[in-house]
């Protein structure tokens, strides 16, 4: 007696291929690219046809693009913008964790500084700049006082509570196994707030880029964002876009940079959230 | 099943009328405080060697006077004292096993077991060598480089065992270490744990809530009841010499035993 078998060819769907949405969810990459491509394409369709003034096409864009890499214009802007962008992001990191830190371990500290913190964090801090370029004045000191006054936010406030978040079970473990203050410090505490400081990071990086720009709009106007600027003023629509376009990349590769570290120093708070 | 002195000996761990007190404020006393006995008087004494069960319903004391042995919190009359000297503060040769485990999540397995020696600034390949005979001893060697929350909890408890035994205790306290596992698995830790304490011989303190898991683990068993916390008997386990080999819950004298602790917490006995 022979039992029925069901060939193979029989339980593929009939219906796979191209024409079906199930397809296209399937490679969502493919999606995208496409629909980048649409865009660009339209963009250069209409580009052509508007006032060059208004509305630069992607390809006047890329001609712009190299011009300003070839007479090295645009390295140099980047140059300006980049240098106080490290800078203010190392003060931002080292300073907010800092201070987050130490409002968290002296309850004293958190009474004298929150009523700051709290006011400056809802103040937008876009308002004090003019203030801060009164202070520190149009250089690379104006810039980084700027990002730094921007960015160090989320990562004082993300240290603070990561610390305070610490389970009292954890510290027990430390406790009931005879760690001093220091050790229950450096290997219980630190450890477990590692990812909040990391998200705090993660969230400066953004607010540093918009800070250095925001700086450089209103102080030197050097930098990518004085380029920005310059370049709007004399109706330089191509060229306009090159610095945006550089800001952008920046963007998406700092962010990425910081959230492959943020992973590798949180896989352990993933798995304990995917199982419990 | 035979009533046993509280004394034993050789005692490495002596309590004499060990009391504590918390004051609580009721509103609907109209915000008095009120004094709450959390333990009445207690005094025992625990041989080196032995492994002894404190049992009793929720709000016993028996946490209570195993965080007070621990050097974790403390108390208000009474002296306790191990191995000679009184407590005062956690000591590093009487180690803790949590009811949830309390593994440090980010560290993997075998750095977990090697945590207590790291503090005691124990040299790496020294420690290392050391947590992998305790994690092969728990039957992790195969497991050094997970993270805790990649193991069932089962094997998390095996980890915290593993921890525990890292600087050789004199003591063990073990606050319910069971507790918050499933049944099956509770009964191959009991099991599994019974040779382990075979092997390294150090006294334990076991606080449960369960008769089963007194009966199956303890030399003796101190029945705890509330209201105020305190040992109401001390009970000699009849199965305390089949523990190790034979299988101890078909024994005959099991049930028995059983209805008679039941009898005790429930302040029903004739």
């Amino acid at each position: 007696m022979s039992t029925p078998t069901i060939d193979a060819s029989q339980r593929t769907p009939t219906k796979s291929g191209p024409a079906t949405l199930r397809w296209w969810l399937d490679r969502p990459n493919v999606i995208r690219t496409l629909s980048v491509a649409v865009f660009l394409v339209v963009w250069e369709y209409f580009g052509l046809k508007v006032d060059p003034l208004f509305l630069a096409a992607p390809s006047a864009i890329v001609e712009a693009g190299l011009a300003l890499v070839r007479n090295g214009e645009l390295f140099h802007a980047f140059l300006a913008t980049f240098y106080p962008f490290a800078v203010g992001m190392a003060i931002t990191v080292v300073g907010g964790i800092v201070i987050g830190v130490a409002m968290a371990q002296w309850p004293l500290l958190e009474y004298i500084l929150d009523p700051f913190i709290n006011a400056l964090y809802a103040i937008p801090r876009i308002a004090l700049v003019p203030l801060i370029m009164l202070w520190a004045g149009l250089a690379i000191g104006g810039k980084v006082v700027i990002l730094v006054s921007i960015a160090i936010f989320p990562v004082i406030i993300n240290t603070f509570s990561g610390i305070r978040d610490v389970r009292g079970s954890m510290l027990e473990v430390g406790r009931a196994y005879g760690a001093t203050k220091s050790q229950i410090f450096f290997k219980i505490v630190l450890p477990a707030t590692i990812p909040f400081v990391m998200t705090g990071i993660r969230l400066a990086v953004g607010m540093g880029i918009i800070g250095i720009i925001v700086a450089e709009f209103f102080t030197a106007q050097t930098g990518l964002g004085g380029m920005i600027v310059m370049y709007a003023n004399v109706f330089a629509t191509a060229k306009l876009f090159v610095p945006i376009i550089v800001i952008g990349l920046m963007g998406v590769v700092l962010t990425e940079f910081v959230q492959a570290i943020e992973r590798r120093l949180s896989r352990w708070r993933q798995l304990e959230r995917e199982r419990g | 099943m035979t009533s046993a002195p509280a004394v034993a000996p050789a005692p490495i761990l002596e309590i004499e009328r060990l009391s504590k007190f918390y004051s609580s404020r009721d509103r609907r006393a109209g915000g008095k405080a009120q004094r709450i006995t959390a333990l009445s008087s207690v005094s025992a004494s625990v041989a080196r060697g032995e492994l002894i069960s404190l049992l009793g319903p929720s709000g016993c004391g028996k946490t209570t006077l195993l965080r007070i042995a621990a050097g974790l919190t403390g108390w208000d009359e009474g002296t306790i004292a191990i191995a000679g000297a009184p407590v005062d503060g956690p000591r590093k040769d009487a180690c803790m096993v949590f009811q949830h485990f309390g593994l440090l999540p980010w560290r993997s397995v075998v750095a977990n077991v090697e945590f207590p020696l790291e503090l005691d600034g124990v040299e790496a390949a020294q420690r290392r060598d050391r947590a992998m005979e305790l994690l092969k001893l728990v039957g992790l060697e195969n497991h050094r480089d997970h993270f805790p929350h990649e193991l069932s909890g089962g094997m998390q408890q095996r980890v915290g065992i593993a921890r525990a035994l890292m600087r050789k205790p004199l003591m063990l306290f073990m606050d319910e270490p069971f507790g918050a596992l499933d049944a099956q698995t509770r009964e191959r830790l009991q099991d599994d744990f019974l040779k382990i304490w075979s092997k390294v011989g150090t006294t334990v303190l076991f606080v449960t809530h369960s008769i089963d898991e007194a009966l199956v683990l303890s030399d003796r068993i101190f029945v705890f009841t509330p209201s105020p916390g305190r040992i109401k008997r001390v009970v000699q386990s009849p199965l305390a010499g089949e523990r190790l080999g034979g299988d101890v819950r078909a024994h005959p004298a099991y049930g028995s035993s059983r209805n008679e602790l039941r009898h005790m917490l429930s302040g029903t006995e004739q």
